[in-house]
């Protein structure tokens, strides 16, 4: 018997849906949908009570109306009160309707959420599930609110039903993950590791999401679970195929639940008791040699489920990476994949080895599938396949093998699907840096990149080949007369024209002895490009031409005609026409010493990471912080075609340059990824850096600070930056940040667990700043943590002009990141970028309390366990003076404490940091030796 | 997680979506058109996995998709999410619609939209899966089915229905 049979629907739903079907236009259809719902409407407004059959009749109609993708804005009303029904196909479509159409109208959630709660209670099991369903679908925060207390007693409570636990788990883990700060850790979570071993494989199965998730999260919490799941898995891959009966799926027994086990494992490092290690070794090796077996069905569903437990093993292999023995086998079951028929298992194949190449125990072994791999670049028809093929080439690149690599991506790139050509460009561009023996490949390998894909090959990627023929003067050579040759073909990419504008501009000296490449030959070359290029690359052709001017004396006169001529001294464009003028006039009455000083070569580039990298990462993970902006608006700033205040400023040209290159960047690496320093890390650290001059995280505060403050040699740290620490670890006021444009000055004030912080931004310039837009933004963890609510800021802020923006802080409970304030705003035109931590640490939120000597060492010896201690011996740099460390402390927001402790020399404080979620008292004592300039530092925390 | 799951026919015609993360109802319906407009221009014998459109999330998420006859079913998942695993599902998926209405087609996803979604909640809640077992979810839909036949004998209604 079917489960659904088909007669007895709702007779006036099929006549509405037949209707609609018949409809033979778009028109039509609307009007008979606009009929409907008058009718709907109507009925509804009526006041002929309707039964609950319409109801549910006219429900549907809506659900199907909505599927069309027309809006409902009606009948949620009608849908609530099915809730309340006592016939359980009412309130199955009042609550389908809701779930599918949720709209967070906080009156009807009230609602919702009162039927939810009946249901809860009714211990019916069906009407349970129903509800659990509706809070799981909609997972909003007043129902987090509402249930996330009840969710977890349900799940553990003995007389629950399979089903209802079964549905509880997966709603806890849908406000746990919406609400996490709301589903509060408990008794509870001892007794959901134990659901692992249920009798019950459903029950198993949706537990374990649940379980995942909260390892993921509180993974010391969670550690009992590594020992059971590996003996429930040991217990299914053991299994014959028909021991699990109906979870046994085409001959495999239980594969979901496999692969979620294997997926609950990758969560942690490899076990530390030898025998449930032992165990899981044994597990991985069995099914690996099931892979070898002779399938037992033919059927693609047997080979997908078998394949599925074998991939996510596979997985588990690399996370650990710790078996050199399992790492190969892996490799070589991956490597038959790779020539296998079935598509899928190519794909994934491709996808695991890309995770594999990075292993060191493996990456030999990826190698020599290298030849498969390319031809997979060629010749697979799926554009996903080719893709993955191309992130495994890119994976298993190095030195040994980079020119093949780099030369089969090249040729790919020109049939390449548009959709991934800019990555590619990347990843090419990379490739060759990283690996370049010999500059000139690499200098062939980025023209012939903007040859084949000139419109993908974006800024950083141009910048970077001229920072590195800046840099190397071995090449400077070839490059000038490659990018002379690469001119001469008859159409060439713009970015091709600004390469070789600024190389000619630079180096067109060394290939000037050739009559065929003369002075005048390389100027009119570049010329005769000129008309064809937007506005900003006639603008660095202008500036290579008076460079040209110092270079080649003969050619000065050909060019000061060029720069007197209407179209560049009359231009419309005013940067164009301001350089005009002035490259005119710097060529006509500057003498040649001084041409030769201000157009001087331009300097070498510091070495840093490559920003290509982290405009990669950065298309890539959206965890990277977009931080290129920040170098581009340098860039348009600084490059040669320096904003039209520098153009006036003679010497500034070839200075402005030199500093150019910000060497902030070799922190682009670090801010891609999480910042690695915190601002207060770890108990005992924060205390340490408040007297540690050496300033022990010099970025922190400072992470994206331009150059003129972080220098990219760490070893003298800049004054401010030291103060900076002092000032913000133990002082609220003071000047945050500085540069040549902007000032931004800090007040802050905290009370209990709340602060407010009063950010004030100036314009040192005398131009105005446009788009000004600031964000706070909490990264990771922290945004359960800390509630950062700021106010918009003016997007103007005027020459000389100071604005100012209030923060609202409110600390949820302990944290250790800070805040990032990302500031953006155009400065002439120059997109200005930068991110900042905001000096918010968890000892703003202290509280001082007096104790006496009796109670401070009674509290201090009940603080016995090990995570109740925090403890540092460290060296101080400078002359301890006592009362500079009486400040110092109070700055930190604790009680000094006097005529406590016996020993006068050492200092104790006492305070309580105030959070919303808990208080947490701490105790505090500073015991100078002088002798050995030691400081040990205790601090306890209840 | 999975993301979404949407079912739509050979001309982008929706049969079901079913989204577990909040979208406005303008930007369902396109992403139901992204993703059909994704899905359709690819060939039989590709891959079943591609990235996701921009709309869901771009590449953070995978669609994964099978098509049957008239059909695709798609579903959306992030990176936590075996792919091997989740065409198994559909499978099931498929193979559970098809008992329940003996040879399913796609009109009986046409005219029976409610219960296409209660089967589906058996098998998937918030967007994590509930049940694999097919015999699980059969037991559950049919017992939904008898109280649903006990409940329309006690109340007899007019059928002069529209």
């Amino acid at each position: 018997m079917p489960a659904v049979s088909k007669g007895d629907g709702m007779r006036g739903l099929a006549v509405f849906i037949s209707d609609i079907r018949n409809c033979k236009s778009k028109e039509a259809e609307i009007k008979r949908i606009n009929k409907e719902l008058a009718n709907i409407r109507s009925k509804f407004k009526g006041d002929k009570a309707l039964d609950g059959y319409s109801k549910k009749k006219y429900v549907c109609k809506l659900l199907f109306i909505f599927l069309l993708g027309h809006d409902i804005d009606f009948g949620h009303m009608e849908a609530v009160n099915l809730l309340s029904s006592n016939k359980y196909t009412e309130k199955q479509i009042g609550y389908l309707f809701i779930s599918v159409l949720v709209n967070s109208n906080s009156e009807l959630i009230r609602l919702i959420n009162n039927a939810i709660k009946n249901d809860l209670s009714s211990r019916n099991p069906t009407f349970m599930c129903l509800a659990l369903h509706c809070i799981a679908n909609v997972g909003s925060r007043e129902m987090a609110e509402a249930f996330a207390g009840e969710i977890p007693r349900i799940l553990v409570a003995g007389d629950t039903m399979d089903s209802v636990k079964q549905s509880a788990a997966l709603c806890l883990l849908r406000l746990y993950k919406t609400s996490p700060d709301l589903v509060l850790m408990g008794e509870w979570t001892s007794r959901v590791v134990h659901l692992l071993n249920d009798q019950h494989m459903g029950v198993v199965t949706a537990a374990i999401s649940l379980i995942t998730c909260l390892s993921q999260k509180n993974p010391d919490e969670f550690k009992t679970c590594v020992s059971l799941a590996v003996s429930r898995l040991s217990r299914i891959v053991s299994s014959a195929s028909t021991d699990l009966q109906d979870y046994t799926y085409y001959f495999v027994p239980a594969p979901w639940l496999s692969c979620k086990l294997l997926r609950l494992l990758q969560c942690y490092p490899p076990p530390e008791d030898g025998a449930v290690k032992g165990r899981l070794v044994e597990c991985l090796e069995t099914i690996l040699n099931k892979a070898q077996e002779p399938p037992k069905s033919k059927k693609v569903q047997h080979s997908n489920a078998k394949n599925a437990i074998l991939f996510e093993a596979i997985s588990l292999i690399i996370h650990y990476d710790s078996e050199p023995n399992l790492l190969v086998r892996a490799c070589n079951q991956l490597g038959q994949f790779l020539q296998h028929r079935e598509t899928n298992l190519r794909y994934l194949a491709l996808e695991s080895m890309c995770t594999l190449a990075s292993s060191e125990f493996s990456h030999e072994a990826v190698k020599t599938h290298i030849e498969t791999v390319i031809n997979a670049l060629k010749t697979e028809r799926d554009v996903s396949v080719r893709q993955r093929a191309a992130d495994l080439l890119y994976a298993m690149c190095d030195r040994s093998n980079a020119k093949q690599i780099v030369a089969e991506m090249l040729s790919y790139l020109e049939t390449a699907d548009y959709s991934i050509r800019e990555e590619m460009v990347l990843k090419v561009a990379i490739l060759a840096e990283k690996y370049a023996v010999d500059y000139s490949w690499y200098v062939d390998t980025i023209l012939n990149l903007i040859r084949i894909a000139g419109d993908y090959v974006s800024e950083e990627v141009w910048y970077r080949v001229i920072q590195i023929v800046i840099n190397r003067d071995d090449v400077q050579g070839y490059a000038a007369k490659t990018v002379f040759e690469a001119l001469q073909a008859p159409a060439c990419h713009e970015n091709m024209v600004k390469v070789g504008g600024y190389i000619l501009g630079e180096f067109g000296n060394l290939i000037a002895g050739d009559p065929r490449s003369s002075p005048l030959v390389q100027f009119n070359l570049l010329h005769s490009k000129f008309h064809l290029c937007s506005v900003p690359t006639r603008a660095l052709l202008l500036s290579a031409y008076i460079k040209f001017i110092n270079l080649f004396p003969e050619t000065k006169s050909t060019i000061q005609e060029v720069l007197r001529s209407d179209s560049q001294i009359r231009n419309s464009d005013v940067e164009l026409q301001q350089r005009a003028v002035e490259y005119l006039k710097l060529s006509s009455i500057a003498s040649t010493d001084v041409l030769a000083t201000v157009l001087e070569e331009m300097p070498p580039f510091p070495e840093r990471e490559s920003s290509i990298l982290a405009k990669l990462k950065k298309k890539k993970g959206p965890g990277a912080v977009s931080v290129n902006e920040l170098e581009e608006g340098k860039r348009e700033g600084g490059e040669l075609n320096g904003g039209g205040e520098r153009g006036g400023d003679n010497s500034a040209i070839a200075t402005s340059n030199a500093s150019t290159p910000s060497p902030s960047a070799d922190l682009l690496g670090l801010r891609a990824g999480p910042p690695v320093t915190a601002a207060a890390p770890s108990a005992g650290s924060l205390l340490v850096d408040v007297f540690s001059e050496a300033g022990v995280n010099d970025d922190g505060f400072l992470s994206s600070a331009p150059p003129s403050v972080v220098s990219e040699d760490p070893a003298p740290p800049l004054p401010e930056s030291n103060e900076l620490l002092n000032k913000f670890v133990c002082k609220n006021n003071g000047v945050l940040f500085e540069n040549q444009l902007l000032q931004i000055g800090i007040k802050s004030e905290y009370r209990q667990n709340l602060g407010r912080m009063y950010l004030f931004y100036g314009n040192k310039t005398s131009v105005q700043f446009v788009t000004f837009s600031t964000t706070v933004t909490c990264p990771g963890e922290l945004q359960s943590q800390l509630n950062v609510q700021s106010k918009p800021v003016e997007p103007l802020i005027e020459g000389g002009a100071q604005v100012q923006q209030v923060i609202n802080i409110e600390c949820l409970t302990d944290f250790s990141d800070a805040p990032l304030l990302n500031i953006k705003f155009r400065y002439g035109g120059a997109l200005q970028n930068l991110t900042l931590k905001l000096p918010v640490t968890i000892n703003k939120f202290f509280q001082p309390t007096e104790m006496a000597s009796h109670d401070f060492f009674q509290r201090w010896k009940q603080l016995s366990l090990p995570q109740q201690e925090a403890q540092k011996i460290f060296k101080a740099n400078h002359a301890m003076d006592t009362e500079v460390l009486k400040a110092k402390l109070l700055g930190l927001g604790m009680a000094l404490l006097e005529n406590v402790d016996p020993n006068p020399e050492n200092f104790v404080c006492a305070g309580v940091i105030q959070t919303k979620a808990q208080q947490v008292g701490s105790l505090l004592r500073l015991e100078p030796k002088r002798a050995s300039s030691d400081v040990p530092i205790n601090r306890a925390q209840q | 997680m999975i993301k979404a799951i949407l079912i739509f026919n050979n001309h982008g015609k929706p049969r079901m979506s079913k989204f577990y993360e909040h979208y406005t109802e303008d930007t369902e319906q396109q992403i139901i058109r992204e993703t059909f407009h994704l899905v359709s221009k690819r060939d039989e014998n590709v891959c079943n996995f591609l990235e996701g459109g921009l709309l869901i999330g771009g590449s953070e998420n995978k669609l994964i998709y099978r098509h049957y006859a008239t059909l695709y079913f798609v579903f959306c998942v992030d990176s936590s999410e075996s792919e091997l695993g989740i065409l198994d599902l559909i499978q099931v998926f498929v193979e559970t619609l098809d008992k329940c209405f003996e040879n399913v087609c796609e009109l009986d996803l046409i005219f029976h939209l409610d219960k296409v979604h209660n089967i589906l909640a058996e098998m998937v809640m918030g967007g994590m899966v509930l049940e694999t077992n097919m015999s699980e979810i059969i037991t559950q839909v049919e017992a939904q089915g008898k109280m649903e036949k006990s409940e329309t004998f006690v109340f007899q209604c007019p059928r002069q229905d529209r």
